[in-house]
């Protein structure tokens, strides 16, 4: 099968050296995932039967529905062919076996109105509802799996996993019961067939096999140039995106000649795999429609001559020539399924993947809640911890924090503070020693109530799409307006709030899109304001922000962390130097502590860094970060 | 106001600009201008409605044949003719069926493969016509269209105008085809007979079309409440630390919940909008056969018709059950087509704002100066507020120029100025004394460089990223310009070295950097200008500091134009600007501007010095 990557190579050509340079790409060409599997696995069929299982009532009546559908088809060739054999006699005057066959006519098209109702209502609404139960299910289990697997899980991969692979299932359940009445119906007239006349029967089912040997040949090859069609049209479409998003690179570097070229390339690559496509669907055509001639050319002359000694009557040779034109239909979609199977099957492994992800933070079974009036304070006790277990980030780490008080965590990058204060949320598990948060150990507590009383800021603020208010308000959904308004004040962000079209309930676009990042990060310190938690960590809440703006985020810290307990990751002195407590973290060990009076006369490296006169403690110079580690996100 | 509990963002806008899609658009005029596309390839044209003649044609000798042979085979029956005549007419007549078969798959074959050609030809050259639009259109074009919109356009109108052909054009030839001619075949052999027999045909084409149309229409509104439901999938899952900082995993439960019902509850509506009509076709279909049946049997008892004749119209019956099915099909085309292609042409027809002048020269660098003389600037839609007022600065050869000033100052607006992606409404800018306006743009883009705050890396490996501007580029080149942005010995680090691929879907970068790759890859370009424009925000001070020294020699042959927050990514400039409103309100070097105490030394008291009064409650404690 044709990789889409070969466009590229082709491309390497010398005569081309002059308008499609070596290094020019557009668009990606990677396609990493199987799309066919094995066409059955028996563990994926019972995992997602698990989610079947509510609807087993529905499903048992779908088939009946799907059963009687195919009985209802097999049925009206028979009755025409009653009718013609009993009730049109030219000239006789007895209606009453036509009577009999228009009313057997209209019972049954009743019938196959009512089945053909239910089967498609029932089966299509019973798959859309097991793909939006199976959707939800893996929703809910990314919200409890571990911080480490979302780290290195790239989002845009579970997207593909809660659309892409839960919509290829849909197909599947869709086309799985209706191919049961597919196989009834074609079981039915092959049996009809055959006890109708057995001998004309087999002779004109006879073509079956040879369609059926031929669309075997055929399908790989036809399924193959269909994928690559699909996958060099989405390449080209790939290409097409990257042109919009990234335009402004494109064309403040003058890439648009050259990158036209290759465009065409790709856009002309996909034209041809798609005529090839095209060609393999319609080869097809022609065979089955000659199979069909040939069926009939036999029925006739067979037929016709079988009819003509009298060993048959002319309606069965009618019934024939309906049925002929029905079993080709059943044959088409059964081999088609082959392929959905796969591709379901395929889908399915990733989805279980997902839904087996192991949970490693569990709750406790008698796990307590943590008050709101619990004192606030915050021990770490002989903490070692390691995102990789034998590279501890966290060394035997001691400290506490008192109720009230604010603690400054410093550093150099990569000395561990931010991943300190993501044990405090319990967001991994320590490896030796324990956290406590109020007196109790983090690992004894719910994990909703521990969530409540610590509320954190990021250094990147993140915004969901929505408005001002529900924004600041997140899942506080008790928070009044004037809560809400009270926060914004007391952070600063109110003026900037009223300018805005709307005011409080100006939607924001997508991650905050209209606004700027410091504005962003005025709403987050906000929404941690009216989470109204008793301890508060601002994990280099102040670092990509410009002057003007951390300016008023650092007037707004004082009315913010009134009456609760700080954590502060911070590099700009005025925020350290206020602190009740400054811990400096070197390579994962407290090396110093004390306030900056304290640290000023210890001499050691607080006092150091100070005298340099850096403007941040970020800017301590240090070797070159090499940490291509997926909690490097979490560092900075 | 807003007392509902969960975010009114989890529901579909109403105002979804798609919705309205499911109209007729500008109707005939685009039609046409779609139909004309067509003609591009007037030889596939004529195969692909020539086959489709053809093949309709074939179709409908069918049922006659089938009838014929019934009829044959009764004549035996009643003794009119010897059993040899017979057998061979029935002979012929088969042979004639199948060579008719054989034929008509032929040419269906044809037909689709033709329409489906002509289809995919249009596809590629309108997607070639989008590519480039997109490439050329300015600025403040891309600000204001979302690149959603552009993306539906560009993919999804594009697909509603190439399958017009096959989905709307060829299939309205065969369905005139068959139901013409057919039905004057039948109304002509039999009146009654077929007038029952096509009885089922306008209430199937109708009910087709109907659902057709309702259906798109929600289709629509289904894509909307499905990317509401996949936006709250993926701004939960980007947010992860937010949701989990918060505990808020119940809530986020409840916004899915909400969009998820929604999403379900309309595909839903869409099964039984489908279900019932395709159901109550299909029993027309059925009543029409009863009908035909019952009155064609009676009709055989009188002796008015034979049992061959009343075979030949259920047959025939059973070959127009399937094209009648597809009227909706086809009156969707055309809608389809008319709404997309109205918005697709539009897109089409923009007209580019920048672009080069009639007479526009190369732009010649020699001194290597550039001046701002009294520039002003407004955006296109907001021309009664200008974001620049009369600047005016003059840079040469070697000098670094720094601009600073609060949010919103207009200082990024300079740097946007200078390679023209938007164009001054007031002044000159020049290059050597050359106006920008008069070069060509492509010389001029490649004489200045800008360094964008937020970059835009490409999905394809680092080298590529970097040489991005200049793909000729040889590697010790490349590797020089990460020695100098300091990215060298970290792209090293990396598995795959520069071989590594980034972007969204390869290895994710730190801002920080991103931002020295996107200094590399601008120092690729050669420029004569390098604007910075807030671009080592995100690079802590001691690494930019290590590019600035190792840029000493590259900023010799070139204006280099600073534009930060952080002073001390400035103060080395030769000279600097402080912009407030649009204006120059300060201008001179470091040490004038602080001699000068005004508000760049206000700004840099609050940078360089921990203010007093702003501490944490406790500060005044210790």
């Amino acid at each position: 099968m044709a990789h889409p990557g070969e466009v590229e190579t082709e491309r390497n050509d010398m005569r081309d050296f002059g308008t499609r340079p070596p290094r020019a790409v557009v668009g990606s060409h990677r396609i990493e995932e199987e799309i066919f599997g094995r066409a059955f696995d028996k563990n994926i069929v019972r995992r997602i039967w698990a989610f079947v299982g509510p609807y087993r009532a529905k499903l048992v009546i779908s088939i009946a529905a799907v059963l009687i559908f195919a009985a209802t088809q097999l049925l009206i060739p028979l009755i025409i062919r009653y009718a013609i054999e009993h009730g049109m006699r030219p000239g006789s005057d007895d209606r009453s076996a036509l009577l009999a066959a228009a009313g057997a006519f209209l019972v049954t098209i009743l019938l196959n109105f009512a089945a053909s109702y239910t089967q498609d209502t029932v089966i299509s609404k019973m798959a859309e509802n097991v793909i939006f139960d199976i959707r939800r299910a893996m929703f809910a289990h990314l919200q409890k799996v571990s911080l480490s697997f979302m780290d290195r899980t790239e989002v845009g991969r579970l997207m593909s996993r809660l659309q892409g692979d839960v919509n290829s299932m849909h197909e599947f359940l869709q086309t799985s019961v209706l191919s049961v009445g597919d196989i009834a119906l074609l079981l039915g007239i092959v049996s009809v067939m055959l006890w109708l006349d057995f001998r004309l029967g087999l002779l004109t089912l006879s073509v079956l096999p040879v369609l059926f040997i031929v669309r075997l040949f055929w399908l790989p090859h036809a399924r193959d140039a269909f994928t690559t069609a699909q996958e060099f049209n989405s390449v080209a479409n790939g290409a097409l995106a990257e042109a919009i998003h990234g335009v402004r690179a494109v064309q403040s570097m003058d890439r648009q000649q050259v990158n036209f070229l290759l465009y065409d390339d790709k856009a002309r690559a996909s034209l041809k795999k798609h005529l090839i496509g095209d060609k393999y669907a319609q080869i097809m055509v022609p065979i089955v429609d000659s199979l069909m001639g040939l069926a009939t050319a036999v029925v006739i002359v067979v037929g016709g001559s079988k009819v003509m000694n009298g060993r048959i009557d002319v309606g069965v040779m009618i019934v024939f020539l309906f049925y002929i034109q029905r079993f080709f239909d059943p044959i088409r979609s059964l081999t088609a399924q082959y392929s959905v199977m796969q591709r379901a099957m395929a889908s399915g492994k990733r989805l279980t993947d997902v839904l087996d992800v192991e949970i490693e933070i569990h709750d406790k079974p008698d796990a307590k809640v943590l008050s709101p009036l619990m004192d606030g304070s915050v021990e770490f006790r002989n903490v070692t911890f390691g995102y990789d277990p034998n590279y501890p980030v966290l060394k035997n780490v001691s400290f506490r924090v008192n109720p009230g008080d604010t603690v400054a965590l410093v550093g150099p990058t990569g000395s561990g503070k931010s991943s300190a204060m993501a044990l405090l949320h319990r967001f991994y598990e320590v490896q030796h020693g324990q956290v406590l948060v109020g007196g109790h150990d983090v690992r004894d507590l719910t994990q909703e109530s521990l969530g409540r009383q610590v509320a954190m800021v990021l250094q990147e603020p993140f915004l969901f799409t929505g408005t001002v208010f529900n924004n600041i308000r997140y899942h506080k959904t008790d928070a009044t307006r004037d809560d809400v308004m009270n926060a914004a004040k007391a952070v600063g962000a109110h003026d900037f709030i009223m300018s805005l079209d709307g005011g409080y309930d100006a939607t924001l676009g997508e991650r905050g899109g209209n606004l700027s990042l410091g504005q962003c990060q005025l709403i987050s310190f906000a929404r941690a304001l009216v989470a109204d938690a008793k301890i508060l960590i601002l994990d280099e809440a102040t670092a990509n922000i410009d002057s003007y703006t951390e300016m008023l985020i650092q007037k707004a810290l004082a009315r913010v962390l009134e009456g609760r307990t700080g954590l502060v990751i911070a590099h700009r002195l005025a925020t350290i130097r206020g602190a009740d407590r400054i811990i400096v973290l070197q390579n994962g060990r407290v090396v110093e502590s004390g306030n900056h009076d304290q640290l000023m006369a210890i001499g050691g490296l607080y006092s150091k860094l100070y005298n340099l006169n850096y403007a941040s403690f970020n800017d301590i110079p240090d070797e070159e970060q090499i940490d291509i580690t997926p909690q490097a996100g979490s560092q900075t | 106001m807003n007392r509902d509990v969960i975010d009114s963002a989890t529901y579909p806008r109403k105002s979804f600009a798609h919705v309205e899609a499911a109209g007729w658009g500008r109707g005939l005029s685009t039609l046409v201008r779609i139909s004309r596309m067509n003609l591009w390839h007037p030889w596939q044209v004529a195969f692909a409605i020539g086959s489709t003649l053809v093949a309709a044609t074939l179709q409908l000798l069918i049922p006659q044949l089938i009838g014929r042979a019934v009829d044959q085979v009764q004549t035996a029956n009643n003794g009119d003719f010897s059993a040899g005549a017979v057998e061979q007419a029935l002979w012929t007549t088969a042979l004639l069926l199948l060579a008719v078969s054989v034929l008509r798959g032929v040419f269906t074959m044809t037909q689709t493969y033709f329409a489906e050609s002509v289809g995919h030809h249009i596809a590629y050259e309108l997607r070639l016509a989008c590519y480039e639009k997109i490439q050329r259109l300015s600025f403040s074009f891309h600000d204001r269209r979302h690149s959603a919109d552009l993306i539906t356009i560009c993919m999804l109108d594009l697909e509603g105008v190439w399958i017009y052909f096959s989905s709307a054009v060829v299939r309205a030839v065969l369905l005139t085809m068959l139901i013409g001619i057919g039905a004057y075949m039948l109304l002509s052999t039999n009146l009654v007979l077929g007038l029952l027999a096509l009885s089922f045909v306008p209430f199937v084409g109708w009910r087709s079309s109907v659902t057709q149309l309702r259906l798109r229409a929600t289709w629509l509104d289904l894509q909307e409440r499905l990317s509401v439901l996949s936006r709250v999938m993926e701004e939960n899952l980007c947010g992860i630390r937010v949701v989990r900082a918060f505990s808020a995993q119940a809530h986020e439960m409840l916004k899915f919940e909400r969009a998820s019902k929604s999403a379900l509850a309309l595909a839903q509506q869409r099964v039984d909008i489908h279900v019932r009509n395709s159901s109550a076709m299909t029993f027309s279909f059925w009543v029409a056969t009863g009908l035909v049946l019952w009155i064609g049997g009676n009709k055989v008892i009188a002796g008015e018709i034979s049992v061959g004749t009343l075979a030949s119209f259920l047959t025939f019956m059973t070959i127009l059950q399937m094209p009648v099915r597809q009227i909706g099909l086809m009156v969707n085309g055309f809608a389809r087509a008319s709404t997309c292609g109205s918005r697709l042409l539009e897109f089409l027809d923009l007209d580019i704002m920048i672009k080069d002048a009639p007479d526009a020269k190369p732009l010649e660098i020699s001194e290597g100066t550039m001046r701002f003389d009294n520039v002003s600037f407004a955006y296109p839609s907001a021309e009664d507020r200008p974001i620049l007022k009369n600047i005016s600065f003059k840079a040469r050869k070697g000098e670094t120029i720094a601009i600073v000033g609060p949010p919103g100052s207009g200082k990024s607006t300079m740097a946007h100025l200078i390679p023209r992606f938007y164009d001054v409404t007031g002044g000159t800018i020049s290059l050597d004394g050359q106006d920008i306006r008069n070069v060509t743009l492509s010389t001029l883009r490649r004489a200045v460089a800008v360094v964008q705050q937020d970059a835009f890396l490409f999905t394809t490996t680092i080298e590529n990223n970097i040489a991005y501007g200049d793909p000729w580029a040889r590697e010790p080149r490349i590797a020089g310009a990460c020695e100098s942005a300091q990215l060298h010995n970290y792209i090293l680090g990396l598995p795959a070295g520069y071989k590594t691929v980034v972007g969204e879907r390869g290895v994710s970068l730190s801002g920080g950097q991103r931002q020295r790759l996107t200094i590399a890859r601008a120092m690729m370009l050669r420029p004569s200008v390098i604007v910075f424009d807030d671009s080592t925000a995100a690079i802590d001070a001691d690494t930019e500091q290590r590019i600035r020294s190792s840029m000493r020699r590259f900023a010799k042959d070139r204006v280099t134009i600073i534009i930060a927050h952080r002073l001390s990514s400035l103060m080395h400039a030769d000279q600097i600007l402080f912009i407030a409103n649009g204006e120059v309100v300060e201008r001179g070097t470091h040490q004038q501007l602080l001699a000068k105490g005004g508000r760049y030394k206000a700004l840099h008291d609050l940078q360089l010095r921990p203010g007093d009064g702003m501490l944490t409650p406790h500060g005044g404690a210790s």
